[in-house]
């Protein structure tokens, strides 16, 4: 190999380890893996990652979460395989009947699930509130959702709230959190 | 005896369905991933893997091709769900930038290999060149003592 190329091997080399040393740096200063939620337990109020999805009952309708803007909305992702989904779905129905008249909205995300089996989910628990559809998650990453349930909460500004609460929502542990982050989405005094 | 001529139906069955160009279960779970786990789905006992499995058991019961379910399972997961990315669009640089590496480094090595087998041919040209005649004379002279 003449001197030349050599130098060439080694420069582009060089450059490649650079990069790749350039693109791990940036990861750990600049990338958030958690999401927003992520955010939250650093106890900042991000604004709530934007999406548009199909509603569950009717795969040409679109919800964006933009279109609820002004509105108190609890966010729920579920499956409905997931059993600790079962048990919470009676108390986020609650929830909605009880606030919605304040104005509050409970969104329900189902991801990574068959749809069909989502709408007999909705049924079997007499489920009102609107509810869209992510079959392949795409929504999970954006907002840190790392299981079912999970439950965040948006404020009339579109910024989290609160605390993001994982597992079932009343449950002895997670009870309390709730109700805190249901006061603050509708903006309540403690 | 009974297990045996149960294990020799099931086999049959199998290598039936293989042949009449039906879609076999182990092959699709293998073919499927599990989008919870990421794993393929016959590697994982996850609640969303055992009801996809039960989905495909349903729908190659009901006639479907391997290609009819892949399709339906892509429409409501997503083409991750895809243990092979599609060979079209964006997807098949999957395919073809591994092959596009190799066919690289093979000429990187024919080309280094060739360098190589060059240098030493004139290292040797080189040494051979260099050989002192004094010393190439003492040489013959030596090995001349040896001929009979």
């Amino acid at each position: 190999m003449t001197g030349r190329a050599k130098t060439v091997g080694q420069g582009i080399a060089i450059a490649a380890v650079v990069g790749l040393l350039a693109l791990l740096v940036w990861k750990l200063a600049f990338g958030d893996g958690q999401g927003a939620a992520g955010s939250l337990a650093r106890g900042e109020n991000p604004v709530a990652p934007a999406f548009t999805l199909s509603r569950l009952d009717a795969a040409d309708g679109k919800v964006s979460l933009s279109d609820l803007k002004g509105k108190p909305v609890v966010v729920n992702f579920w499956a409905s395989w997931c059993i600790p989904c079962k048990d919470e779905a009676p108390a986020l129905q609650k929830t909605y009947e009880q606030y919605r008249k304040q104005g509050l909205v409970v969104l329900g995300v189902d991801a990574q699930d068959f749809r069909q089996d989502a709408k007999r989910f909705a049924k079997r628990f007499g489920i009102t509130y609107p509810i869209v559809y992510d079959g392949s998650g795409s929504t999970l990453g954006k907002w840190g959702v790392t299981g079912f349930p999970e439950t965040f909460f948006v404020d009339r500004n579109g910024r989290l709230v609160g605390e993001r609460i994982q597992g079932g929502i009343d449950t002895e542990r997670n009870r309390k959190a709730y109700a805190e982050g249901v006061r603050l989405a509708l903006g309540e005094a403690p | 005896m009974t297990r045996f001529l149960a294990a020799a139906l099931a086999l049959l069955a199998l290598v039936g369905a293989a042949a009449a160009g039906r879609p076999v279960q182990a092959d699709l779970e293998a073919e499927i991933v599990c989008p919870t786990c990421k794993t393929t789905l016959d590697q994982s006992s996850s609640p969303i893997a055992t009801r996809m499995k039960a989905y495909i058991r349903v729908r190659i019961a009901a006639g479907d091709s391997a290609t009819e379910i892949k399709a339906q399972l892509v429409e409501q997961f997503g083409p991750a769900v895809l243990a092979e990315p599609p060979k079209r669009g964006f997807d098949l640089l999957a395919w073809l930038l591994p092959l596009g590496a190799l066919a690289i480094g093979a000429v990187v090595v024919a080309g280094l290999a060739w360098t190589w087998s060059r240098r030493r041919d004139g290292e040797s040209a080189a040494t051979e060149s260099a050989l002192d005649p004094d010393l190439e004379r003492r040489v013959d002279e030596e090995l001349a003592r040896f001929d009979v």
